[in-house]
């Protein structure tokens, strides 16, 4: 097996509060292979968001790493100094958030964006960075790149704007993109462009790619791996027809059978009693004994196995016939 | 029997600048078409859903029904009252009682200083309606409980909160409710419960919905009827089993072939070309045409006009 570009081992991010530290991401481990994009799914508050900003050094204080190890490229970064990480974002990590305007500087044409990021990052003369600069426009197909750089933000649609973000964290060719919700500001049509997108860079240059969602659709068709999380914990990790097919975690199960599907007809929605529970009241045991049809009493009191590749965690993985 | 009629119905907004800047940069006005002459009846007891992308003008075409709007040509005709241009203000207020609406956001549409009794009853308590016990009642049909309605909002998730807001939209016993993207701020697991929950009132208290989404399976699930909207305009019209095996508008068919799909795994989607168009400035004849793969010189030049076509409607010159 090559070498994963990210590493997360063990990883738990804790916030102290009056009320005392609560834990959005709990003990969560996952590789990332080059050219492989990991789907990360789960609702708000379970924790997605959370560890990509772990990753990338973004907590925002007082949320800190309280333990695990985040490797990139052979390299333990999560100990890394301010100093050392601004080096390292941009650079070998590319990040892609949900809303395009808001990741773009508005008084800044997106040439002097695009080759800033070049000029900090790589040792290139600036008139190289502009060619660069085309270059990266273009690939990710914004027609008329060259006359285009002197354009501000605004005058790009939202389409687009998603494009020239993902320039920007592709300019410096990092080895690992997050892109955080990239297509939710988007419409359905503009969706697809931007996920066919992302598949082709991730095909083409071996980037390896995080796509952090809520999109069961998304992730089934872009992802090649997806990773599960519920409340700050991973709950399955695994190939991405295998998890959404037959998923071993009861609330994989719930949340697939509550998707509405044309194969599934007119008949009532499939529902998981109750919603996420807040950080600051996690029930004991397992985090979804509450809402889950199969709990039993040491469900209540045992948090249970934890999810790595190949095993849920759950007591009681529901146990199907894969289908090949 | 129709509850709802729309008939011809446009809106137009003025996007100018103000006049000062028009003088000095010797501008004309703008106007923006966000719906332009669009036609459907809503039987009664039933689910229409209105799709499109942002800019289709289905938000607008909702406001315009519950009266937040008022049409700048063609109208609206519910129980058949036209309430824009109805003089009667005894009619009217007998319609207006009649519709309620649901809005997106549940965490902006609720008062945070008001107390959930209060926000559920007002509608009743504004047109001097009896209200003793009639939030307790609500809350515990939306599967909340009763000892919630001295809570406040902010006690409350998204879900509950969306409950709130389906129970206050029940308060004065309507016939129609627009929901206007009732559940895009929402969980899936947690849409699944407000969709069926939508369902089951639906039957116990025999409404008609007008259901606005982006969601195309959340309308499948839904509709009884489908109208399909792009910039403005009503591109189709059809039942939910032949819009989905059988989209007969090109924009429909490539909205269904983008929408991402659970059971396509690795699937290579061709993306659509393009976006939708500055609709200050729309294309020329068929707004569609700049990017439809079968578009011909008559699209470019001549609008087509909704007809018949099978069971459903459609507006395209090639449609069959």
């Amino acid at each position: 097996m090559t070498e994963p570009v990210l590493s997360i081992r063990d990883l738990s991010v804790e916030i102290p509060t009056r009320k005392g530290i609560v834990c959005p991401v709990d003990s969560v481990s996952y590789d990332i292979a080059p050219g492989e994009i990991l789907g990360v799914v789960g609702e708000s508050g379970a924790g997605k968001s959370m560890a990509g900003n772990a990753v990338i050094g973004l907590l925002n204080p007082p949320a800190r790493i309280a333990k695990g190890e985040i490797w990139l490229n052979g390299t333990r970064i999560d100990q890394l100094s301010g100093d050392a990480m601004r080096r390292l974002r941009g650079k070998e990590i590319g990040m892609v958030f949900q809303d395009p305007l808001t990741s773009l500087n508005p008084l800044l044409q997106i040439g002097d964006q695009l080759t800033e990021t070049m000029l900090t990052h790589l040792d290139i003369s600036r008139s190289e960075a502009e060619k660069r600069a085309i270059a990266a426009l273009q690939e990710v197909g914004i027609p008329g790149a060259a006359d285009r750089l002197n354009s501000y933000p605004h005058e790009f649609s939202g389409g687009m704007r998603q494009r020239v973000v993902i320039a920007l964290a592709l300019c410096a060719e990092p080895s690992l993109i997050i892109a955080d919700e990239p297509t939710t500001a988007l419409d359905v049509s503009v969706q697809a462009q931007i996920v066919a997108l992302l598949k082709k860079l991730c095909r083409e240059r071996g980037t390896a790619i995080m796509l952090i969602t809520h999109d069961m659709g998304v992730i089934a068709e872009a992802a090649d791996r997806v990773a599960v999380m519920y409340a700050g914990r991973l709950a399955e990790l695994g190939p991405v027809r295998e998890i959404l097919t037959s998923p071993s975690h009861p609330y994989t199960d719930g949340l697939m059978a509550s998707t509405p599907l044309a194969s599934r007809g007119k008949s009532r929605l499939h529902q998981i009693p109750g919603s996420m529970p807040r950080l600051n009241a996690i029930p004991d045991g397992c985090a979804f004994n509450p809402r889950c049809p199969y709990a039993a009493d040491k469900c209540r009191h045992d948090p249970g196995p934890q999810g790595v590749e190949g095993r849920a965690a759950c007591w009681f993985p529901i146990v199907r016939e894969r289908t090949a | 029997m129709d509850l709802v009629k729309v008939k011809n119905l446009s809106r137009t907004f003025d996007v100018s600048k103000p006049w000062l800047n028009r003088v000095i940069e010797r501008q004309p006005k703008l106007f923006l078409k966000a719906v332009s002459e669009v036609d459907f009846d809503i039987a009664e007891r039933s689910t229409y859903a209105l799709v499109g992308e942002s800019g289709s003008g289905k938000s607008t075409i909702g406001r315009m029904l519950v009266g937040l709007l008022t049409p700048s040509g063609g109208n609206v005709e519910i129980e058949g009252v036209d309430l824009a241009n109805e003089t009667d203000a005894a009619k009217v207020a007998a319609v207006r009682a009649d519709i309620q609406m649901i809005f997106q956001d549940p965490y902006a549409s609720l008062n945070p200083r008001w107390r959930v009794r209060d926000i559920i009853v007002e509608p009743v308590l504004a047109r001097g309606g009896e209200t003793k016990g009639l939030a307790e009642r609500l809350l515990e049909q939306v599967g909340l409980s009763a000892e919630d309605a001295g809570k406040f909002p902010h006690e409350f998730s998204g879900g509950q909160r969306q409950r709130i807001c389906i129970a206050r939209a029940l308060s004065s016993e309507p016939r129609l409710i627009v929901c206007d993207e009732p559940t895009s701020a929402l969980d899936v697991s947690v849409q699944a419960q407000v969709l069926n929950l939508m369902s089951d009132l639906k039957d116990s208290f025999g409404l008609t919905y007008l259901l606005i989404s982006h969601d195309l399976t959340v309308v499948q699930h839904m509709a009884d009827r489908i109208g399909v909207l792009y910039l403005g305009r009503l591109v189709e019209e059809a039942d939910p089993d032949t819009l989905f095996s059988d989209p007969k508008h090109p924009y429909t068919q490539m909205l269904l072939e983008a929408a991402p799909r659970l059971d396509a795994f690795g699937r290579e989607v061709v993306p659509p070309e393009g976006e939708i168009p500055n609709p200050i400035d729309p294309p020329t004849g068929c707004a569609f045409h700049p990017r439809c793969p079968l578009a011909v010189d008559r699209c470019r030049a001549e609008r087509p006009e909704l007809r018949e076509v099978g069971t459903s409607r459609a507006a395209c010159h090639l449609a069959e």
